[in-house]
């Protein structure tokens, strides 16, 4: 039998073996990726469009795809997320159908990429007629960002004082007035760290983009939402597998994979700073 | 005899099975300060509620009986949930003043009722405040975040902002509770005042702020009305031994 103490020494230093573990694999995943891409990343390698079998040029039609694709994402999900979490929040009562849809949500999330993917081919591509597109990849995306942007904006809205709706309705203020007014911009902070996280957790994939809108090679940029586009992941996948030569793409293949890196973080740091702006607006 | 502003008859109250106010009847007078005194889950505060309907928010809460205000049937077919809120302004036992500047807590009311003019609302705004006795501490900075004022004054903007919709009746639901003695006082001067011109109903867990600031007091005790009348002839002479055990701090 160990000592007491000698156990709690052994447990602890595990846990922080665990952590330094995480730590570790963490900073060798971006020391690789930054270390071997940085050399890439040039004013011409973000402002040409791939040239000579993906060998030379940049990646300005992945990257401007893949901001489309996550700005369209926004669009699409922003609404439907919100009003969803409002109703569940707000309006439903509390009780077994509640609970179902909930579970149904966290459900969504799970759901592997592909399944979203497939799921895009066959209603927003074939069904709605989009074809592959800017507008089918958007839908598709926004789709898979919908869960996260549901739970964060529902725990926003749970996480308001009932003191504040109470106020306001005792004024005379109807329900829909109340969250216009009231329960909406309290929530936005949620509300838009939900929107980001989940979309720039969409944007890195590849699964639901490959069948709605990721082109193989395009020279030009989408001129409208029915367009075909290509976009980072999938160029990254196509680098890495599908081309003639590996070694002569390697180095692309490190600079796209800086730069997709750079536009989610991009986009997580946008959620911090929208965050801090408006829990400092709304504070109680 | 006064003329009277809000006529309770039979009220039942359920929350789901359990029974919080049996057959309440009650007639509160115009321009007098009534008080609702009781133990803890007497439902003083559930009657409070159910005359501005704010009961209507609480699942499974169930309302039977009739309740006036002057014409108007609380609880009738017809009522009109919002225009009996803007009628009836509430006080809430902690003081909840909206994250936003002083200006928009108390310009918040009449902007919902269809004040849209400026100058209208600035004049509301001003007025509101000089009757709940706060204009002259924060005139200068009407923009400023109404989280930081003190209790106090929160629970008077809240009384503001109450008023500015123009009740005729305000309830107000422990308003001292989470203050210091002298924001309490500064609140009970107000109520006093304010009873020229509005018909008050205060609910209390301080006997002595019965005494002090109610014209009338009822006694509730388990879910039913036991004694109502002059504050002044119940404190000195209670018909009923429960009132008399209550007043006098043997339980409670």
């Amino acid at each position: 039998m160990l000592d007491r103490r000698t156990t709690q020494a052994v447990v602890f230093s595990s846990f922080l073996l665990c952590v330094a573990l995480v730590v570790a694999i963490l900073f060798f995943v971006l020391f690789d990726i930054i270390s071997k891409g940085i050399a890439m990343v040039s004013w011409e390698f973000l402002t040409q469009p791939p040239r000579n079998n993906m060998r030379e040029g940049g990646i300005l039609t992945p990257m401007v795809g893949t901001i489309l694709l996550s700005i369209g994402a926004m669009i699409a999900a922003l609404p439907v997320g919100v009003l969803t979490a409002i109703y569940l929040s707000e309006y439903a009562r509390e009780g077994r159908a509640l609970s179902l849809v909930n579970s149904a949500i966290s459900n969504l999330a799970g759901l592997p990429s592909i399944v979203f993917g497939l799921f895009g081919l066959a209603v927003f591509v074939n069904l709605f007629g989009f074809g592959p597109s800017l507008l089918a990849g958007s839908l598709t995306l926004g789709l898979m960002s919908l869960p996260v942007i549901i739970k964060t904006s529902q725990e926003a809205f749970a996480s308001i004082p009932f003191s504040f709706r109470e106020a306001s309705l005792a004024l005379g203020a109807t329900k829909w007035q109340t969250i216009r007014h009231h329960l909406l911009p309290y929530a936005m902070p949620g509300i838009l760290t939900g929107l980001i996280l989940g979309v720039s957790r969409a944007a890195g994939e590849t699964a639901p983009i490959l069948f709605t809108v990721a082109a193989y090679f395009l020279a030009t940029m989408p001129s409208s939402v029915f367009d075909q586009s290509m976009a980072l992941p999938y160029h990254l996948y196509i680098l890495s597998t599908q081309s003639f030569n590996l070694r002569a793409t390697q180095n692309v293949q490190y600079g796209t994979a800086l730069v997709l890196l750079s536009v989610v973080l991009a986009l997580n740091s946008a959620a911090i700073i929208i965050r801090a702006y408006f829990r400092r607006k709304y504070r109680w | 005899m006064k003329e009277c502003e809000i006529s309770a008859r039979g009220i039942n109250v359920w929350y789901g099975p359990k029974q919080a106010l049996f057959d309440v009847s009650l007639d509160i007078y115009k321009n007098t300060v009534t008080s609702l005194i009781g133990p803890s889950g007497c439902g003083k505060t559930t009657f409070l509620r159910c005359i501005n309907r704010m009961n209507d928010l609480i699942p499974f809460c169930r309302v039977e009986g009739k309740l006036m205000i002057k014409d108007t049937d609380v609880y009738g077919k017809e009522a009109d949930v919002l225009s009996i809120r803007k009628k009836v302004g509430m006080v809430f036992q902690t003081p909840n003043p909206f994250p936003k500047s002083i200006y928009e807590n108390v310009a918040y009311g009449p902007f919902i009722h269809g004040v849209r003019d400026k100058k209208k609302l600035d004049e509301i705004v001003r007025h509101s405040l000089q009757e709940a006795a706060l204009w002259d501490e924060v005139k200068d900075e009407l923009n400023k975040s109404a989280l930081m004022l003190s209790g106090g004054q929160k629970q008077r903007l809240c009384i503001a902002r109450a008023l500015a919709v123009e009740p005729e009746i305000i309830v107000m639901d422990e308003p001292c509770a989470s203050l210091d003695p002298i924001a309490t006082a500064k609140i009970e001067d107000l109520i006093t005042r304010l009873k020229e011109k509005y018909t008050v109903v205060i609910v209390t867990h301080n006997i002595q702020q019965a005494a002090r600031v109610s014209d009338y007091t009822a006694y509730f005790y388990l879910g039913k009305m036991v004694e109502y009348g002059k504050t002044a002839e119940m404190f000195e002479n209670p018909k009923e031994k429960s009132t008399e055990l209550y007043l006098t701090g043997r339980f409670g």
